[in-house]
């Protein structure tokens, strides 16, 4: 108490504290307004509430549909105050505080009152607490004990809803309306957090009730995403787990190992055994929400399928040896040896992904160019963001997004540009409709109707411009040609930030008329008025943003458009402050972090150029090994000399390319024909079947380490139980973190890597790289997560980059010139497929697949408009096949007019799909990311798998018998 | 490596250069391109596809960036 009134009579207030509930969202005011609770003065921001206040000030007041990620509803009754001078007893919540006012939160009237409001619920509610659910987690359980509730007066055998049926439809939580108290904070988290309103209350007074649209949880527009398990107060809405397991005993903060969003997520334990994900309400990219993957789909981490034993084998068409971590480790370093010495070191090679942690990516890199002896190691952005990795750095100096997520708030034009956040990134989707409900306007550039076209409530795009796959680059020309001719160009802002000279060539060259929209709407298949209305609208109205996706990188000019981009946001002066900037969404969650940690074969950790004599003597020096200023191969590059017989050994971490990468024969007919393969991972995924030495993964739940995501946050992971990949039982060995397999592997090659934690590799990093040098595992316990740069200037971080200037000085603007692709629709493939995914299922599915998410999407179907289908005679759920010039595969179709004539898509989350065996060799000219959007392809009705089908099947069944594990490959096919 | 397959990805660097007005600068800018991004084999093989074969298939541009600025 002496704490509050120090700290009140100095007019400020108590600390944040995110445990805390304050009741109402935290307003941001210049001015302040002071206010006296029980006797308390406090200054708190102008629209503050007063149960918020009270909260700051140490006070609780009683309440039930109050929570502060909720905007206040004021229908429990319990938060009642008295205000001095003021008739009656307002809520609390929906109270704005007022100069000078005296509050009153416990007095006898408010008691007796509050009483009779817990008397009313608890005499509709089951007496059930010792065996119930949310046991010692029950915000009416509390209420009651808080307000003194003793006896209720009118029994419990009047009508009720105690006999009201559970919703168990859902997999992960339980739907009990017995023990609703219809406080509609899980109505409002639908609405308000998520954004799918999707719940509802239905009927009146008495017979009111949460409703999921009249249907089962399952059969609803639910997207799982956990936001009402999270607001529910009472166990009507509980995790399965918990009831399962009881509740949890502690909790750790890590992060998602999902997709690019990174959220931040509190690991709720009983000892070793995750009970549930709960969302981070501090967590700076998600602020308390989550999706369906991170929240509920962490299963697979205990999966039957999952090795935990290394394996060795000679040849891919043997059994695998079951042995321990020493045998399996000196087995490869011998192999490693062997080839080096028959092929020499340019033969060898490794790939990273972004599933795995920057310590991780980094100890690969320096594996491979320390002690492999070459630059041959790569990423898997290679197939996603490489594009974005060279596009940036080209024209504003950094290979990253220019922003937070919470930029979008302050956003009034928001331009989405072949992504489609609410499937791919769901919690930023969520915050992104926020903004749009509040009136951002909105502008569509994709091939198909995504969600936020018309599909999303309450949101509309503004324009959709459904351009042809492929005609990307024509379409920012176009829009630029406006900008440009228009007058509305940011004369100002161009003079002062970029090369004058840059934009006076763009300038010229997007004036040309062959760029206008009208030379250019045939090509693009956008009328020119609809462009040009487009243009106008991101220019002239206030802060504009694009965010962006794969559907801008993985094509043959995917550089160009990134280019592109940059240039249209530089003249239109949006780059350099909140609400504006290039968002590149990324796909997973670390595309970002393995590409700052030198994952590329051309650069060092801090994009610096392999054949920079300053970086390759600070790496020299302090790796202590000669280095080459060569670059090395691409994952392509690779792919092409193994099967030339030319690439012999790959160590291949956390990387799925056999199902990841396009045109899957190609790869497969490299990967077998390679010597020592190499994969490092949780299951026996596609590449594992094509390799001779397997090391078991740890999963996030099982090492430490940091994910940098979309907007550079860099975050903990943080480790909440043993490593599960235990060797081989009868040694009795300890699992490792996967930074230890690499660093033993080194030690068996000779190069002693001496880290005794992960936080040992981050000092490193930070040693040797400018934007991490203030970055270190210490430092993100005390802020939580850090925005790089974080350097001396920085020391908490950077949100917002390019502010006073780029961080290439001044911005460049390049000439982009639209070429269409050689991937050519003629008679014999008339249609284009592109790819994309969906929001249950994540990248080549190791993980979801393996979850109880695949009840939303058991297998990928191909989407083809009515009128194709109907040239063709397919009808919904028709098998059908699709040929390309690189392959065929078969699959299901489903009629919808989301994709346009001329155009099918589908998702590439099941390796039985075989969507990457009609994927092309082609790719971006400046980074050889695949260009997965387009595929020339026909359709027609088959009764049988494609002859790759049949050949996977055994194949991968045969492969899951060599590990001594039974396959239950269900693959669905035509009867 | 298939040197067609170099071929096809220096042409499409290529491409991308020949916007650009200055067409000694788009030279050094497509060989630098190679120097930075190519392995010393892959610019050994296409720099020998030039001097052996006048570099049938790579567009002149691309040639002449190849002889001119191409690191060894």
């Amino acid at each position: 108490m002496d704490d509050i009134k120090y700290t009140t009579h100095s007019h400020s207030v108590n600390k944040y504290d995110p445990e805390k509930d304050y009741g109402t969202p935290k307003k941001t005011s210049e001015k302040l307004v002071s206010l006296e609770i029980d006797g308390v003065t406090v200054s708190v921001p102008e629209g503050t509430s007063i149960m918020h206040a009270a909260q700051l000030s140490g006070v609780t007041v009683p309440k039930l549909c109050a929570t502060d990620s909720l905007e206040a509803f004021g229908s429990c009754r319990l938060c009642l105050v008295e205000i001095e001078g003021r008739k009656g007893y307002p809520a609390s919540c929906t109270t704005p505080v007022a100069e000078g006012i005296k509050v009153h939160t416990q007095t006898g009237k408010l008691a007796d009152v509050r009483r009779g409001v817990m008397e009313l619920y608890i005499s509709d509610h089951p007496l059930d607490c010792l065996t119930c659910a949310a046991n010692g987690d029950c915000e009416l359980q509390d209420m009651a004990g808080a307000v003194g509730l003793r006896e209720v007066r009118y029994g419990y055998e009047g009508e009720n809803h105690l006999k009201a049926e559970k919703d168990e439809s859902n997999p992960y939580f339980t739907f009990d309306p017995s023990k609703c108290i219809v406080c509609s904070r899980c109505v409002r988290a639908c609405e308000e957090t998520q954004g799918t309103f999707a719940l509802t209350i239905e009927g009146r007074g008495f017979g009111s009730k949460v409703s999921a649209g009249n249907q089962l949880f399952m059969d609803s527009e639910c997207v799982s995403c956990g936001a009402c398990v999270q607001a529910c107060p009472t166990a009507t809405l509980m995790e399965k787990t918990v009831i399962d397991m009881g509740t949890p005993e502690h909790k750790v903060t890590t992060t998602c190992a999902y997709c690019g969003v990174g959220c931040s997520f509190n690991a709720e334990m009983k000892g070793e055994e995750v009970v549930r994900m709960s969302p981070n309400k501090d967590g700076g990219a998600n602020h308390g929400h989550s999706c369906v993957k991170g929240r509920f789909a962490w299963g697979y981490a205990t999966h039957k399928d999952r090795i935990t034993t290394p394996m060795i084998r000679k040849s891919i068409h043997d059994e695998w040896q079951i042995v321990g971590w020493d045998e399996a480790i000196d087995y490869a370093a011998s192999e490693i040896k062997r080839i080096e010495a028959k092929y020499g070191k340019d033969a060898m090679g490794g790939i990273t992904s972004s599933r795995c942690t920057n310590e991780e990516v980094y100890v690969t890199q320096k594996l491979v160019r320390a002690v492999f002896g070459t630059n041959n190691v790569d990423t898997c952005a290679r197939v996603c963001h490489s594009p974005t990795g060279y596009g940036l750095k080209q024209t504003i100096g950094e290979s990253a997004g220019t922003q937070t997520f919470d930029s979008v708030m302050k956003s009034d034009v928001i331009m989405i540009i072949g992504a489609n956040p609410t499937d791919g990134h769901p919690v930023f989707a969520s915050q992104m409709k926020r903004r749009l409900r509040e009136g951002a306007k909105l502008i569509i550039a994709d091939p198909r109707a995504i969600d936020l076209v018309e599909n999303s409530p309450h949101i509309r795009a503004d324009y959709h411009l459904n351009l042809r796959p492929g005609t990307n680059v024509a379409l920012i020309s176009a829009i630029a040609h406006v900008v440009v001719t228009e007058g509305l160009v940011k004369e100002d802002f161009v003079k002062e930030r970029c090369e004058w000279d840059s934009f006076v060539a763009w300038r010229d060259f997007v004036a040309k008329p062959e760029n206008s929209p009208e030379a250019m709407e045939e090509t693009i298949g956008v009328s020119a008025t609809t462009m040009r209305a487009a243009a106008r609208m991101f220019a002239t109205n206030g802060n504009g943003a694009i965010y962006y996706g794969l559907g801008v990188t993985e094509h043959s000019q995917g550089s160009t458009m990134v280019m592109g981009i940059a240039n249209l946001a530089m003249a239109t002066g949006n780059v350099g402050r909140e609400g504006v900037g290039i968002n590149p969404l990324r796909g997973q969650n670390n595309v970002q972090g393995s590409c700052d940690m030198g994952s590329m074969p051309h650069e060092y950790p801090g994009y610096r150029h392999v054949s920079d004599p300053m970086a390759k003597a600070l790496f020299e020096a302090a790796w202590g090994r000669p280095l080459s200023i060569e670059p090395g191969l691409r994952i392509p590059n690779m792919l092409d000399l193994a099967g030339e017989g030319r690439f012999k050994a790959l160590y291949c971490v956390g990387e799925d390319i056999a199902q990841s990468d396009p045109n899957t024969q190609h790869v497969t007919h490299a990967l077998e024909s390679m010597e020592c393969v190499i994969v490092q991972d949780l299951f026996l995924n596609e590449t594992a079947m094509y390799a001779h030495v397997f090391f078991p993964g740890a999963s996030f739940l099982e090492k430490s380490g940091t994910f940098t995501n979309a907007e550079r946050r860099i975050s903990p992971v943080r480790r909440v139980m043993a490593p599960k990949n235990i060797g081989k039982p009868e040694l009795k060995e300890a699992g490792m973190e996967d930074w230890e397999i690499t660093a033993k592997l080194s030690a068996a090659l000779g190069y002693e890597m001496h880290y005794k934690h992960a936080s040992e590799i981050m000092d490193e990093i930070a040693a040797l790289t400018p934007t991490f040098k203030g970055v270190s595992f210490k430092k993100l316990d005390e802020l939580g997560s850090i925005q790089w740069p974080c350097d001396d200037a920085n020391p908490a971080g950077t949100p917002t980059m390019h502010i006073d200037q780029f961080v290439r000085g001044k911005g460049k603007f390049f000439i982009t010139q639209y070429i269409p692709t050689t991937e050519k629709v003629n008679a014999k493939y008339p249609l284009i497929l592109t790819t994309g995914r969906i929001l249950s299922q994540y990248n080549v599915g190791a993980q979801t697949r393996r979850t109880a998410n695949v009840a939303w999407h058991a297998e990928d179907v191909v989407e083809i408009h009515p009128h194709d289908a109907s040239e063709r005679g397919i009808r919904e759920g028709d098998w059908i096949g699709i040929n390309s010039r690189s392959g065929e595969t078969v699959l299901r179709a489903t009629l919808t007019e989301r994709v346009q004539p001329g155009v099918i898509y589908t998702t590439f989350h099941h390796p039985e799909s075989g969507a990457n065996v009609i994927t092309t060799d082609n790719g971006d000219w400046a980074t050889n990311c695949p260009e997965f959007k387009v595929t020339a392809v026909q359709v027609t009705r088959v009764n049988q798998l494609s002859d790759w089908q049949k050949e996977y099947k055994t194949f991968a069944e045969a492969q899951i018998a060599y590990t001594g594990k039974t396959s239950d490959k269900k693959q669905k096919q035509p009867a | 490596m298939q040197t067609d397959t170099l071929i096809k990805m220096a042409n499409q660097i290529g491409d991308f250069f020949e916007a650009e007005p200055n067409q000694a600068q788009a030279q050094k800018d497509i060989a630098n391109h190679l120097n930075k991004f190519w392995t010393k084999d892959m610019r050994n093989q296409i720099a020998a596809h030039v001097q052996t074969s006048q570099g049938v298939g790579l567009h002149a541009q691309v040639i002449a960036a190849i002889a001119a600025h191409l690191n060894p």
